[in-house]
């Protein structure tokens, strides 16, 4: 009975930022090397080549560099997008439905406007539009949890589903060869697709994002609106108390939210895939979650994550194809190093003691 | 160490990242015989204590229970010791019975079925005085008869030593004096009995010794019989203070509010406040008594305008700078927006008043964030004001923008009422102002409100303890069932009267 517990958690959150720093390095580092062990003892290749090979999957030419920026880009906006409603604790689970709808409002501007309008008109429309599209998906749940008190959770995932309908259901209006896809929209004229500014094909989408990341940047820190958005989300009872008009703030902010992921879809279908499909989200929706909260809802740290996520993502790729893995024992790398991150986000702020050696 | 020690602490140590809550703790608990731990909030007295229930485990030192050293892990090795504690929050489950409650979590066989459990459960309450409904369901329960079955729930699993934190904290003086009675029966019983506690009368009234914690050290123990109240506060904070709250009588007054047939009804369509009635004058602090829940929350938000008020409720509005308002069917902000100058300092400081993880700066702009053209902010005033604020009542904060979340109880409380004030009020309504605050800062906050009321604030108090209402306050309301049960005068009402009106309702208002 007069044992100590043999290990015991204690809080410790004053660490210095620094130990914070050397304490999310060192898990990486760990996350690394636990991923050798596992390379090794399942597929008996050296780790360092699979890490090279990971390395090139994301950099090894230019065009690769751009892609990468590319899809570090998009998968930022959509965690920028949510930011406004994490801040005020709305759960939007639905950023999938509302980048296909901005997504699919994209494509149908560019279907039933390709050629009729001057294509710089046409990208205008098609930004709006999306943008439209996105807010009137998020409006729904908002208004249902702001009148009556609603989960939010449920009602923007489901709305995910209906999202997946409506696009099964406009591809087969589209599709005109019985393939089950649309194609490639307007591949003859370019017409709604994002230009190439001096000479680079995707800056435009990263000028795009990176306006959106630092105005919302300003807008949650320096705005009325922000700080009432950062107030509504810590207690409902501080906002009614300081005169904040709580249903009207969780649909503004939610409109916004939408709206910012709609825009993703747009950016993706004018500026990347050119098409339309239910892959266009292609899960995108969920990993700026996992972004958003790894980065604790702060845009620009948002950045870094978004990064290595992509980096991973396109290491994975590449792996598998190098050493004829399947995808998904690249995949266990990629959750190993995710899990460590999650890891030092613990151990940053707790300390583990172990029992004491008897005294004497 | 003799045959009547029931537990020994020795050197306990125990602390919460970089706050030390106990450090190098010693001292011993006795069979036959009642312990007061006192010292302040956040002297470390309940960590101490639930360190011996199992909840926290100590980082350094020895317990020892019966002259044993031992090792107590979780809640179970706890009550294997004999060792039970009533908590400030009750454990129990609304749905079930009293008798429900005590069994669940037993092991069935060794005479816990139902029938035995009820023989024995009589005979404790027998014993010691308990009396208790075994088949009244918790939710129909006062918090005094929470407390009982709480008690009756720790002595049934066979608890030699208990520890009871803050129990009369929710008491009215009556159920206070019945509670003390069952203690001492316990005593004579040969129970160790330890009581947390910060109130210095009940102290001298119910133990044989104290033992006194300040700031996690421990600082000695006295017997009862050999100190007063004078002595314990210096032990308790340190230094010598007087204990006398002013009251200045004003001459000067002017009606500030006059509330008429204000009456709420909750969500569960309840009648929480009903027909009150009273006015408020400039130049006095009305104090408002009641047992908890008995609508003093309802009662002040309604008059904020974050609660809906029943139609024929009428709250007027009186002042000097912005003529006369009524306030029911206003909105909290139309309120703030007229310029309407009502503070309000709720109950709930971090969850309605403040927002925790914002800094001084940001909680400062709170009601007046909306000030100032176009759609940003302008933080550059109310950091002024936070300065002043930080200044004048001494919050101890290492920035404006450090959480206030993190600040100590007695900052986040400068905080709030240093900016309910800052804004010139005509009326500044406070909710258990001082509630879990040490004596210095609920001095402190006193003198605050006493200020204000000199400069012609009209001032609402509600509190708990009613020795500083009587000794605050220039009138007493007192709400029972959300009825004004009586309006006393502060300077001659006695302890015993406003406790009878927190519980009787007067006959002719019993009947709806």
């Amino acid at each position: 009975m007069n044992k100590q517990p043999f290990i015991r958690i204690r809080k410790k959150d004053d660490r210095p930022f620094w130990q914070k720093l050397v304490i999310k390095f060192a898990f990486i580092v760990l996350a690394l090397l636990i991923a050798a062990l596992f390379i090794n003892s399942v597929t008996k290749l050296n780790p360092i080549k699979v890490y090279v090979s990971m390395f090139k999957g994301a950099f090894s030419t230019k065009r690769r560099i751009w892609i990468t920026v590319r899809d570090t880009c998009l998968l930022l906006s959509i965690a920028v997008g949510l930011t406004p409603a994490f801040r005020m604790k709305f759960w939007n689970t639905g950023a999938e439905g509302q980048i296909l709808v901005g997504g699919l409002c994209s494509a149908a501007l560019m279907i039933y406007l390709g050629n009729k309008i001057p294509s710089a008109l046409l990208l205008v429309l098609m930004f709006i539009g999306s943008a439209i599209a996105g807010a009137l998906w998020g409006l729904r749940p908002a208004y249902f949890k702001a009148k009556y008190n609603t989960n939010e959770t449920l009602f923007t995932l489901m709305m995910n589903y209906v999202g997946i309908q409506l696009i099964e259901f406009f591809v087969d209006i589209w599709d005109k060869k019985q393939s089950h896809s649309v194609g490639i929209i307007n591949g003859d004229t370019n017409a709604g697709w994002f230009p190439a500014l001096f000479g680079q094909q995707y800056l435009l989408n990263v000028l795009l994002v990176a306006v959106i990341t630092i105005a919302i940047t300003i807008y949650l820190t320096y705005s009325k609106h922000g700080y009432e958005v950062t107030v509504t989300g810590e207690s409902e009872s501080t906002a009614r108390y300081s005169g904040v008009n709580v249903p009207k703030v969780i649909i503004r902010t939610m409109l916004l939210s939408g709206a910012l992921c709609g825009l993703a879809g747009f950016t993706e279908v004018a500026g990347i895939s050119h098409t339309i499909s239910v892959k266009t989200s292609g899960g995108r929706g969920f990993t700026a979650i996992i972004v958003a909260w790894l980065a604790k809802l702060n845009p620009l740290v948002m950045i870094i994550y978004s990064f290595l996520i992509v980096f991973l993502n396109k290491g994975a790729v590449q792996i598998a194809s190098d050493f004829n893995l399947n995808e998904y024992a690249s995949n266990i790398i990629t959750g190993i190093l995710l899990f460590c991150i999650l890891a030092s986000e613990f151990m940053t702020n707790y300390e583990i003691v172990f029992r004491h050696k008897e005294e004497q | 160490m003799d045959n009547n020690t029931a537990i020994q602490l020795v050197n306990i140590t125990k602390s919460f990242g970089a706050v030390k809550a106990n450090e190098n703790v010693s001292f011993d608990i006795r069979k036959h015989e009642i312990l007061a731990l006192l010292g302040e909030n956040g002297s470390g007295k309940t960590t101490v204590m639930n360190m011996l229930a199992g909840i926290y485990y100590p980082d350094e030192g020895e317990i020892f229970v019966n002259g044993k050293q031992v090792s107590i892990k979780d809640p179970k090795d706890a009550f294997d010791l004999g060792i039970g504690m009533i908590h400030q929050h009750y454990k129990l489950i609304d749905v079930f019975t009293a008798l429900e409650n005590i069994v669940l979590g037993l092991k069935p066989g060794d005479n816990n079925d139902m029938a035995s459990a009820r023989t024995r459960v009589n005979d404790i309450c027998s014993r010691y005085g308990f009396e208790m409904d075994l088949d009244m369901k918790v939710y129909d329960m006062t918090v005094s008869q929470k407390q009982t079955l709480e008690i009756i729930k720790v002595l049934y699993r066979g608890a030699d030593i208990l520890i009871l934190d803050e129990p009369t904290a929710v008491l009215t003086p009556q159920e206070t004096e019945r509670l003390f009675t069952i203690i001492r029966n316990m005593r004579n019983d040969g129970k160790a009995i330890v009581i947390i506690t910060h109130k210095l009368n009940e102290v001298l009234e119910i133990s044989d010794r104290v033992t006194i914690l300040r700031k996690g050290h421990f600082i000695g123990t006295v017997n009862t019989k050999e100190t007063n109240e004078k002595e314990l506060t210096e032990m308790m904070v340190g230094e010598k203070i007087t204990l006398d709250i002013n009251r200045d009588l004003i001459e000067e007054k002017h009606l500030r509010l006059q509330v008429r047939n204000l009456t709420v009804i909750n969500n569960e369509n309840k009648k929480v406040v009903d027909d009150v009635s009273f006015d408020l004058y400039s130049g006095e602090i009305l104090g408002i008594a009641g047992i908890s829940g008995s609508g003093q929350k309802e009662l002040l938000e309604a008059i904020m305008g974050l609660q809906k008020s029943e139609e024929g409720s009428s709250v007027i509005y009186y002042s000097t700078a912005h003529g006369v308002h009524e306030l029911v069917g206003l909105s909290t902000r139309e309120i703030i927006s007229y310029g309407l100058h009502l503070a309000f300092v709720p109950e709930d400081r971090l969850g309605m008043g403040l927002v925790g993880n914002m800094g001084m700066t940001d909680n400062v702009m709170l009601k007046r964030y909306r000030k100032g053209k176009g759609p940003f902010l302008h933080r550059a005033q109310p950091q002024q004001m936070a300065i002043k604020i930080k200044d004048e009542l001494e919050v101890d904060t290492p920035s404006l923008d450090y959480p206030v979340r993190r600040l100590s109880g007695g900052n986040v409380q400068k905080v709030l009422v240093g900016r309910e004030i800052n804004n010139k009020p005509t009326v500044l309504m406070t909710a258990y102002a001082v509630r879990g605050l040490d004596i210095n800062t609920s001095y402190a906050i006193y003198n605050l409100l006493n200020e204000q009321k000199k400069h012609g604030v009209a001032v609402v108090y509600v509190g708990e303890d009613l020795d500083v209402l009587l000794a605050l306050s220039d009138r007493i309301l007192v709400l029972c069932n959300g009825k004004v049960n009586g309006i006393l005068d502060g300077r001659s009402a006695h302890k015993e009267e406003v406790g009878m009106l927190m519980t009787n309702l007067k006959k002719g208002d019993q009947h709806e």
